[in-house]
C-alpha cells in the first residue's frame, strides 16, 4: 500500500532527517557539509513482510554557504522487526555540489604539519561559537555521525549532532588522518542527550570513514 | 603606550612589517599579527619605540593609522567600570543591556527591575512561586490599567537548555516597553489586553545548564528514591499526565513526575492561571525545531478549534517568514513531533484558553540547542511578528 504524506508531520520529516544524515556521510569533508533546507513531497510505501519505504524529494543546503542548495531525491527503507539492522538509503543528487578540494586540502596540510596532535573540546561551545580553525574538525564530525545516525535510526527516533565534547587526533604514520570523537547526539523523540564514541578516517580523496563506534552510558548524577 | 593599525598593501610592505617582529629592543606587542596583503596589523608601542617606528613605516611608506592614542587611559577608564558594578557585568540600564549575547539569571533577574524601574507605569513584577531550590519565579506585567483585563500569557525557559528562548523572552520584554506606544497593534492590544511574560520559567535548570550541564532540559527536584534529578516541566501538567507520551523512568529527559504539578514551577503557573481567570491566549517557547504547535500532544482527537487554530498558525508562520525566510512548519503536537503527554498548552486549553500554542524556534538541527549569540535578535523579531499575529487574533475575537 502506498500513500501520499504530509511533509509537516513527523513520519515524513524523521525520514528526512534520516536520509539527510546519510547524504552527508557519503558527500561530507572536512570542506563541505550539508543540512536539510526542506522536505518537498513525501510518500509511503508499506511492503509486507519488508518494511516501510519512504520516498523523498529533499531539498539540502550546503553549511557554509546557505544560498547553494541542490535537490534531492532519497529513498529510505526502514526493515520490519529486526531493530538491529541499519535502514536501506539511496539518493540521487541533483546537479554537482561545489567542490571542495581546496579547501579539503588547506585543511589536510595543516594538520600533517602540527607539531603536537590536534585535541579540542566543545565545538560548538555553550555559546555555540565555533573557532574558524575548528569549523573543519566540525564538519568532519557532522558527516561522521551521519553514518552513527544512519546505522541507529529507526521510525521512532531523530538524531541531531549536538556538541562535540572533545576530539583527539590519532597519530598516523600512513596518508590518512584519524581522529577520535566523543559527541553528543540529540535524540528528538525521547529527548535525550547521547553521548557517542567514533573512530574517524579521512583523506580528501578517500572520504569520510568511520571505523568504530560506540554508544556511551550517560552518567545518572548529570 | 599606542597601538598603532598597520595595514601592508603588498608583499614588499608585509614583509617589512614582518620583520619588525624580530627587533625586541623595541618591546612591539602584536594585537593582530600580519597575515597578508590588505589584512590589519594592530601593534601596541610602548613609548621610547613609536618615533623610530613610525619613522620606519614612513620612509617606507607604508600607511598606518593610530587607533589607540593611550592605552592607559583606557585601562583606567574600564578598571574604574568594573569597580563601580559591585558584581561583574550586571546591566546598567535596559538601554546598555546586550541583546545579542546570552546572560546570568543574576543578569536577567537584575534586567527585569531595571525595566520595572525604568517603565513604572507600564510593566509591574510578580512572585508567583519558588523553585525547588527556592529561586523567585517572577512574571512581568505589561498593563495600560483596567481591572483583571483579559490577558495573553507568554513564557520561555521551561526548558533550560533552551537559551535561545530566555533570550528572546529579554528581547520581547523590551520590544513591548519600546513600542506600546508607536506601534499601532501592541497598543491596540494593550488598550484591550494585559501581557504577562514569564522570562525563566525554570530557574533552577537554567542555573544548572549555566553552570554544570549545559544540556539540562528538567527542573532539579528530588523525588525520594531515585539517584535521577529533575522532572520534564512539559510533562508535568494534568493533560493526560502519566500516559504514553511521556516516562515514568526519573533518569529520563521526559519523566512525568510522582504527579501531575509536583514541580513548583508548574504548579506557579498552573495557580496563577486559575486565580487570575481570564487568560485568552497562552503561548509557551520552546527550541528547536522551527515548528508552531497548537494541541493536543497527549491524544490524537483533533480539538474542536482545530480549524481557527490552524487558519491563525498558518497566517503567524507567514508573518514570520517574512522577515528573514526562516520556514516553518505547523500542525498539531502529536501529528507534528510526537505524542507527548502531560504538555502544557494541552492543559490550557482544556481550561478554556482556545489560544494555546508552543512554538519551537530556531534552528533545525545545525546548531540545536547551542544557537549562537548572533541569532538571538533576528530569531526574537521575527517570533514577536508571529507573536502580534496571535495577540491581535486574540485581541479581535474575545469571548
Amino acid at each position: 500500500a502506498a500513500m501520499e504524506l504530509p511533509p509537516s508531520h513527523y513520519p515524513a520529516s524523521r525520514a528526512a532527517a534520516l536520509a539527510a544524515a546519510y547524504v552527508c556521510y557519503r558527500r561530507g569533508s572536512a570542506g563541505r557539509g550539508l543540512a536539510l533546507r526542506a522536505l518537498g513531497r513525501a510518500g509511503r510505501q508499506d511492503i509486507d513482510g519488508v518494511g516501510h519505504k519512504y520516498h523523498l524529494e529533499l531539498v539540502l543546503e550546503d553549511v557554509l554557504n546557505e544560498d547553494s542548495t541542490v535537490n534531492c531525491t532519497a529513498e529510505v527503507l526502514y526493515h520490519l522487526g529486526n531493530k538491529n539492522i541499519a535502514p536501506d538509503v539511496q539518493f540521487t543528487l541533483e546537479g554537482e555540489l561545489k567542490n571542495t578540494d581546496e579547501a579539503d586540502q588547506i585543511f589536510y596540510n595543516r594538520i600533517k604539519s602540527l607539531e603536537k596532535e590536534l585535541v579540542a573540546e566543545n565545538i560548538p561551545d555553550s555559546h555555540g561559537n565555533v573557532p574558524p580553525e575548528m569549523e573543519p574538525v566540525r564538519l568532519l564530525a557532522w558527516a561522521a555521525s551521519g553514518y552513527v545516525i544512519w546505522q541507529n535510526s529507526t521510525e521512532n527516533t531523530k538524531f541531531q549532532l549536538a556538541q562535540i565534547k572533545q576530539v583527539k587526533q590519532v597519530k598516523r604514520s600512513d596518508k590518512y588522518l584519524e581522529f577520535d570523537y566523543m559527541i553528543l547526539l540529540h535524540e528528538m523523540v525521547s529527548q535525550e542527550i547521547i553521548p557517542w564514541q567514533m573512530r574517524v578516517l579521512w583523506h580528501p580523496q578517500h572520504g569520510v570513514q568511520v571505523t568504530q563506534e560506540s554508544r556511551q552510558p550517560k552518567h545518572p548524577w548529570e | 603606550h599606542q597601538v598603532l593599525r598597520i595595514v601592508p598593501t603588498n608583499d614588499e610592505e608585509l614583509q617589512k612589517v614582518q620583520e619588525l617582529q624580530d627587533l625586541e629592543e623595541l618591546q612591539l606587542d602584536f594585537w593582530l599579527a600580519p597575515r597578508g596583503p590588505g589584512y590589519p596589523v594592530d601593534v601596541r608601542v610602548p613609548f621610547p619605540s613609536l618615533q623610530s617606528l613610525k619613522a620606519h613605516l614612513e620612509s617606507n611608506g607604508i600607511s598606518y593609522s593610530i587607533m589607540i592614542e593611550d592605552v592607559q587611559a583606557l585601562v583606567d577608564d574600564e578598571r574604574m567600570e568594573m569597580s563601580r558594578s559591585s558584581r561583574r557585568r550586571l546591566p546598567l540600564s535596559t538601554t546598555t543591556f546586550d541583546y545579542t549575547t546570552y546572560h546570568s539569571l543574576d543578569e536577567i533577574y537584575a534586567y527585569m527591575d531595571l525595566l520595572v524601574a525604568e517603565n513604572p507605569n507600564l510593566v509591574s513584577k510578580l512572585e508567583i512561586g519558588q523553585s525547588t531550590e527556592n529561586r523567585p519565579i517572577y512574571v512581568l506585567k505589561f498593563s495600560k490599567g483596567g481591572t483583571n483585563r483579559p490577558a495573553v500569557w507568554i513564557d520561555t525557559g521551561i526548558h533550560s537548555r533552551e537559551w535561545v528562548t530566555q533570550a528572546s523572552g529579554v528581547w520581547f520584554a523590551k520590544k513591548i516597553v519600546t513600542d506600546h506606544e508607536n506601534d499601532e497593534g501592541l497598543a491596540s492590544i494593550l488598550d484591550k489586553m494585559d501581557i504577562f511574560l514569564e522570562i525563566v520559567t525554570n530557574p533552577d535548570g537554567f542555573v544548572f545548564a549555566q553552570t554544570q550541564n549545559r544540556m539540562w532540559r528538567k527542573t532539579r527536584s528530588r523525588h525520594s528514591g531515585s539517584i535521577c534529578t529533575g522532572v520534564d516541566p512539559n510533562r508535568n501538567w494534568d493533560a493526560g499526565f502519566g500516559g504514553s507520551g511521556a516516562s515514568g523512568n526519573p533518569c529520563s529527559e521526559t519523566y512525568h513526575g510522582p504527579y501531575a504539578n509536583s514541580e513548583p514551577e508548574v504548579k506557579a503557573i498552573v495557580d496563577f492561571v486559575k486565580n487570575h481567570g481570564n487568560i485568552k491566549a497562552f503561548i509557551s517557547i520552546h527550541s528547536y525545531s522551527q515548528l508552531l504547535l497548537y494541541p493536543y500532544g497527549y491524544t490524537t482527537t483533533p480539538v474542536p478549534d482545530q480549524k481557527e487554530l490552524h487558519e491563525i498558525s498558518e497566517k503567524a508562520v507567514k508573518a514570520l517568514s517574512s522577515l528573514y525566510g526562516t520556514n516553518y512548519k505547523y500542525g498539531s503536537i502529536i501529528t507534528t513531533i510526537y505524542k507527548a503527554s502531560g504538555g502544557t498548552i494541552d492543559w490550557t486549553y482544556n481550561q478554556g484558553i482556545k489560544y494555546s500554542f508552543t512554538f519551537e524556534l530556531r534552528d533545525t538541527g545545525r546548531y540545536g540547542f547551542l544557537l549562537p549569540a548572533t541569532q538571538i535578535v533576528p530569531t526574537a523579531q521575527e517570533t514577536w511578528l508571529a507573536l502580534k499575529v496571535i495577540m491581535e487574533h486574540a485581541r479581535d475575537h474575545l469571548y
